[in-house]
Formats: structure tokens, C-alpha cells, sequence
């Protein structure tokens, strides 16, 4: 995550226009109460909270749809909608110039995905090899996949279109609320010194809430040797900033042992390796699996998914058709424990079958820089001289063994839960949503948030805290928009926005075409 | 693309009716042959096209079945025009829809170039007109 603005979140002596005990203890709010505690309001008929990639395919969509800057308010603690992305993408060893895990038709900046990422990557580098790519991908090339310096690009040519900075109010979202009387008001922290009062209260139709990853969160045993040796150095996740793990290692000699066996472990080995061919690191790296992949996966001719050598290997997070075809139609369809079950089957630990990592960790194994184990931790502790972290490990068939290592690199991917994210828990607490199968927030099939409707307002949200409803790919570009599109029609069946109909749809195109505003 | 059976349908034949009639009205006046009874064959394969796309959808997308993805790569797209266009040249020949003898260049031609604008149609301008097309797979109704 960026930095989290706690410094505009510290309580300063007796500001005025506070949360008062009486507002945080009520489920609804008067317009009344607000007024009471001296917090001033601000009428915007829609919010989006987060700021992220969430809220700008949210506010893009709204703006194609008819609504202008003023009646939109993008609440964040970022500036760019593509901040939070892009240090997570950094951190987790995809530079500007390495491709994502996304394919060509998820075009962050344009709904349509006409043009897509492969063909303006063939017209901006005047190479007919995207166009190929995109042709025989997947029979007889891989997948194309967008740059992320592209993306990144694009996003802040469409953000300049649509007038972000004007919808874009920096702030802390600490909780929404249901208003008496209809909509919501939405609290936010201002940052010191740039507002006469410690908070301010948005009162608005409806709030769409887009705050990304709850948190970070470590395998239970390398949280417990990070707090219990106050070592924050060797131990260290594959999201957060490690760059001195990859500068050590080309110091000296390394031993780097990498958990997990997703797409962040395969881009971590890829850095590994690269730093060993290109920058004369000797690093030896450890793979440690706990659930190791021998073969393919799933029942039946018709539901399996390669793999072999430890790694489930899919193009995506999911199968391709979850984003729109008839794995799509299939999980909309179920409930509770099935549709959790299914998302498990389509997803879980996977990572993309390219052929650059799977030579790379062959000729690892080969020259006996890569090696594989399996098993379940029982320890981690510094060893006796302190210069490397001992894995104890138990193998399946009770064997244990120690791995000694300068770094361990959790490439895991784990989330934070929930109810770690303060707005989440406050929403669970007093909003009455709910949870999901998976433990994340329950929204209906058009994102709609169960149970916080307040009167004609609706609550809606999107991104990974809605993972384990009734779509899959809800954290990656083309779900933010999938989830955009959903709430937009619903808000256009409310009357709150107009419908995009194909005449509107291409009167939107050319005017994304010529860089018009919407 | 990921299209359902019920998309692959609904998209063939709108795309059929919008892109390949008036196709074949712009294009058969250039193609060998006497115009009358090249018409005749360039509507019935247009039709054919349409008919038989209903079984051939069918078996692409047992097909599909067996791909984890459950996707439909765009080559395959192109390329199934091959099997198709035999196909409809074979039943018109053997008198199916009774539309006489066939030019061979002129079936060619006319149908080459409406597969190749109904696959480029379907992979782009289909998007910009039909915003949720994409995620239903392909599904207009």
C-alpha cells in the first residue's frame, strides 16, 4: 500500500466539526445531527471512495453516462488513480516496461477495448508483431498482454478527459452512514491545515466504495518472526518494498527463499534470475512449496487445468470466459458454498504458463541455483550467527529438514481480511452489509451492497473486496469495468443517469477518439 | 472472445444481416459472371451461412468445451470460414436452394470477403456499438 495518510488521521487537540459519540454510536443520521456536531456538508449527488482504479472506471462510465464533473466526488487518499497500482506492480517486480497479467481487450481507458492494447502497441511502435500476437494468441503465441507503462499512460490521458482532478477531493474516508430521510453521508479527514474543520460530511444519492485490498497480510509464521525478532529486513513481502533483497543479492552471495507459487513468486524469480544473468548475482534460491501441483487439475476433459513442476498455470487470474462467457453465466447462477467452491476451482494459486519463466526455473534446477521443496513450516527463527533465517520444515512424509536463507520472500498474495480496513468494519458494524461465502462483502449480481439501501440511495462497490460474489474477476481491469458497467445500468434504470444505448455508446467512442471530453 | 452457444448464434445472424446483405449488394456487380444469377448464389450462400452456422456453432462450441479458458481464439474465428465455405459451395452445388451452376471465382471472392468483414466486425466496431456485448458473450437479446 502507499503510505497511509495516519498523519491526517492523528486527532489534533479539540479541532472543531468532529465525529461527536452520539454520530458514531447512530446507524442513520439526521441531516440535523450532522449540522449539531458542526461538520459541514457538501451536496454531491454520487461518491465514489477510494480513488483507485475502481473509482476512475466508476467515474468514467458515470461520465460516458451523461453525469458531469460536479455531480461526481472522488474521494481518495491518492492523487492518481493508477497509484496505488502501480506501486503494488513495482514492488511486486513489474516495472513500466514488463507486461501485466491482463490481456488486450481489458482497456482500462476505454470501455469499448476499441482499439486494444495490442493494436495501439502496434501502431505507436509501428510493429506489425502485436497484431500477430493477438491473431494466434493462444494457439501459436502466448496471450498478449499489455505493457503497464501503457496502461499507466492511458489512464492518465483518459483522466485528464474526463476531468478527474476536478471530481478528486484528497481525504481519508472514516465511514459512510445511511441519511434519514434517503442517501448517505460520507465522512471524511480532510488533510491538516485544509479545511477550517476536522471533518467534512459529503451528502450524496448514492456511494460507490472502491478501496482496494483490505491490507497486506503474511503466512501466520513469518508474521510471527517479523514481531518476535523485530526483523523487518530479511523477512519481507513480496508486495511491500524489498529492492535491498535484489541490491544484497548482487553484493554477494544470497540463499533467497520464496513462498508461494503465484504469479508474484514467478515475477520475484524472474527478477532473481535476471539479476544472475545480467548483473552477475550468485544467488541460490529455495522454492518452498506447502501445496505442491504434479499434473493437471480438475475432473473430466472438459474442466482441467494444466499444470505440472509445482505451479497451476492458467493465461489469467481465472479462465478467460469468467469475465464474459458461459463460466460467467455459470457462477452468476449459484450460491453460498458452490459459488465459493467454483471460484476456488477457477482460481486459487495459479500463475501464466510463459515460456521465459518455465526455462528459466529448468535451467535453475539444472545448474542448481533453483531448487524445489515441499512441506509445511514449523518454524522460522535467526540463526545462531544472525546473518540468515532457518525455515524448519516438515515434509509430507514426516521428514524435517532446515533452510537456511539471507532473505525469505513471501510471495504469497495473501489479503488482509475485512474487517482490518476500518471503513469496511465500520460499514459491517453500523451500515448492515453483510459478508459473502468468501468473507468479503456481499454484493448482488449488479453490485449493489446487501443490505445498505437507504430508502432511494444505494450503496455499491467494487474490486477485491467484493470477490466471492456472482463474478470472478472483480480485482482486474476488466472487472472494475464489468462492476462500472453493472452499476451504471443500474443507476440509469433508477433514472439517476442515462442509459448507454448503442447511439450513445458511439457518440462516446468518437468523442474518446478525438479526446473530447465525454 | 468467450461467447455462449446463444451468443455465437444471435451474433451470426446479426451480423449476417447487417454486414454481409448489403456486402454482397455492393459487391457482386464486381464479380465475374452475369449479375442476376450471381446474386441468386451470393444471397443463398449468405443464407446457408446463417442456416447451417446454427449446427456449426453447436459443434464449436462442444468444442470449446474442452479448453480450460472456455474461450474461442480469433484465429479460429478466421480460419473456420474455410470449412464453412466448402461446405456451402458443396449443398449449392448439389442443387441445395436450386440456384443453378456457380461461378467458382465469383463464390470465392464473394465469400472470402464476407467472412473476413463479419471477423473483423465481430473483433472491434461489434464493441463500440454494443457496449455489453463483450461480457455476455456475445449475446444481443
Amino acid at each position: 500500500m502507499p503510505p497511509p495518510l495516519d498523519a491526517i488521521d492523528a486527532p489534533p487537540a479539540a479541532a472543531p466539526g468532529d465525529l461527536t459519540e452520539p454520530l458514531i454510536a447512530a446507524d442513520t443520521w439526521a441531516d440535523s445531527d450532522v449540522e449539531a456536531a458542526g461538520i459541514p456538508v457538501r451536496d454531491v449527488p454520487f461518491v465514489t471512495v477510494g480513488g483507485g482504479l475502481g473509482s476512475f472506471a466508476m467515474a468514467d462510465l458515470l461520465r460516458l453516462a451523461g453525469l458531469g464533473v460536479e455531480q461526481i466526488a472522488v474521494l481518495s487518499d491518492i492523487r492518481r488513480p493508477d497509484e496505488t497500482y502501480r506501486y503494488l506492480a513495482e514492488n511486486s517486480q513489474i516495472p513500466e516496461s514488463e507486461r501485466l497479467r491482463s490481456d488486450a481487450g481489458s482497456v482500462m481507458d476505454n470501455i469499448w477495448a476499441f482499439p486494444s492494447y495490442a493494436m495501439r502497441e502496434a501502431a505507436g511502435e509501428r510493429s506489425l508483431a502485436p497484431v500477430w500476437q493477438v491473431l494466434t494468441e493462444p494457439l501459436l503465441a502466448e496471450f498478449f498482454t499489455p505493457r503497464s507503462g501503457q496502461v499507466y499512460r492511458s489512464v492518465e490521458r483518459e483522466a485528464l478527459r474526463i476531468g478527474w482532478e476536478d471530481m478528486r477531493v484528497i481525504g481519508h474516508v472514516r465511514m459512510v452512514r445511511r441519511r434519514l430521510g434517503g442517501g448517505y453521508f460520507t465522512v471524511m479527514t480532510p488533510p491538516a491545515g485544509t479545511a477550517a474543520t476536522r471533518r467534512v460530511a459529503y451528502r450524496s444519492s448514492h456511494v460507490h466504495l472502491a478501496v482496494g485490498y483490505p491490507g497486506l497480510r503474511f503466512l501466520a509464521d513469518l508474521q510471527e518472526y517479523r514481531s518476535t525478532y523485530g526483523d523487518y529486513q530479511r523477512v519481507v513481502n513480496a508486495y511491500e518494498p524489498h529492492e535491498h533483497v535484489y541490491q544484497e543479492a548482487q553484493r554477494r552471495p544470497c540463499t533467497v527463499l520464496v513462498r508461494g507459487s503465484g504469479i508474484v513468486a514467478s515475477r520475484v524469480f524472474q527478477r532473481l534470475i535476471d539479476d544472475r544473468d545480467q548483473s552477475g548475482a550468485q544467488t541460490t534460491i529455495i522454492h518452498l512449496f506447502r501445496n505442491y501441483v504434479d499434473g493437471p487439475q480438475g475432473e473430466g476433459a472438459t474442466f482441467r487445468r494444466p499444470g505440472g513442476h509445482g505451479f497451476a498455470y492458467q493465461a489469467f487470474n481465472y479462465p478467460k470466459a469468467a469475465w464474459g462467457g458461459q463460466l460467467r453465466n455459470r457462477l452468476a447462477g449459484l450460491e453460498g458454498q458452490e459459488r465459493a467452491d467454483l471460484l476456488d476451482q477457477m482460481g486459487g494459486t495459479n500463475t501464466a504458463p510463459r515460456r521465459q519463466w518455465r526455462q528459466q526455473l529448468l535451467r535453475g534446477e539444472r545448474e542448481g541455483f533453483y531448487e524445489q521443496r515441499v512441506g509445511t513450516v514449523t518454524s522460522v527463527a535467526p540463526s545462531p550467527d544472525g546473518s540468515a533465517v532457518v525455515t524448519s520444515v516438515t515434509s509430507e512424509d514426516g521428514q524435517t529438514m532446515e533452510l537456511s536463507a539471507q532473505f525469505i520472500i513471501d510471495s504469497t498474495g495473501l489479503e488482509a481480511r475485512l474487517t482490518d480496513h476500518r471503513l469496511m468494519a465500520d460499514l459491517l458494524e453500523h451500515g448492515g452489509a453483510g459478508t459473502n461465502p468468501k468473507g468479503r462483502l456481499d454484493v448482488d449480481p449488479t453490485f449493489e451492497v446487501r443490505g445498505t439501501r437507504s430508502e432511494s440511495g444505494r450503496m455499491y462497490a467494487s474490486g477485491s473486496i467484493t470477490l466471492g460474489g456472482y463474478y470472478a474477476g472483480v480485482d482486474s481491469f476488466l472487472g472494475l469495468q464489468y462492476a462500472a458497467l453493472q452499476i451504471a445500468d443500474d443507476l440509469a434504470h433508477l433514472g439517476f443517469c442515462r442509459h448507454i444505448g448503442p447511439g450513445r455508446s458511439i457518440a462516446q467512442w468518437w468523442r474518446w477518439a478525438r479526446n473530447r471530453a465525454p | 472472445m468467450t461467447p455462449t452457444y446463444l451468443g455465437r448464434v444471435q451474433t451470426r445472424l446479426f451480423l449476417l444481416l447487417v454486414v454481409a446483405v448489403p456486402w454482397t449488394a455492393l459487391i457482386v456487380p464486381l464479380l465475374p459472371g452475369p449479375t442476376g444469377p450471381t446474386y441468386r448464389v451470393a444471397y443463398a450462400a449468405v443464407f446457408c451461412v446463417g442456416l447451417f452456422g446454427i449446427a456449426w456453432e453447436a459443434l464449436y462450441h462442444g468444442l470449446q468445451q474442452f479448453r480450460w479458458d472456455k474461450d474461442w481464439p480469433i484465429l479460429l474465428g478466421l480460419l473456420v470460414g474455410i470449412n464453412e465455405g466448402i461446405a456451402v459451395y458443396l449443398a449449392l452445388d448439389a442443387g441445395f436452394l436450386a440456384v443453378g451452376p456457380i461461378n467458382t471465382t465469383a463464390f470465392v471472392i464473394h465469400f472470402a470477403t464476407v467472412w473476413t468483414l463479419l471477423w473483423l466486425t465481430a473483433n472491434g466496431p461489434m464493441r463500440v456499438v454494443f457496449i455489453r456485448w463483450r461480457f455476455r458473450g456475445g449475446r444481443l437479446v
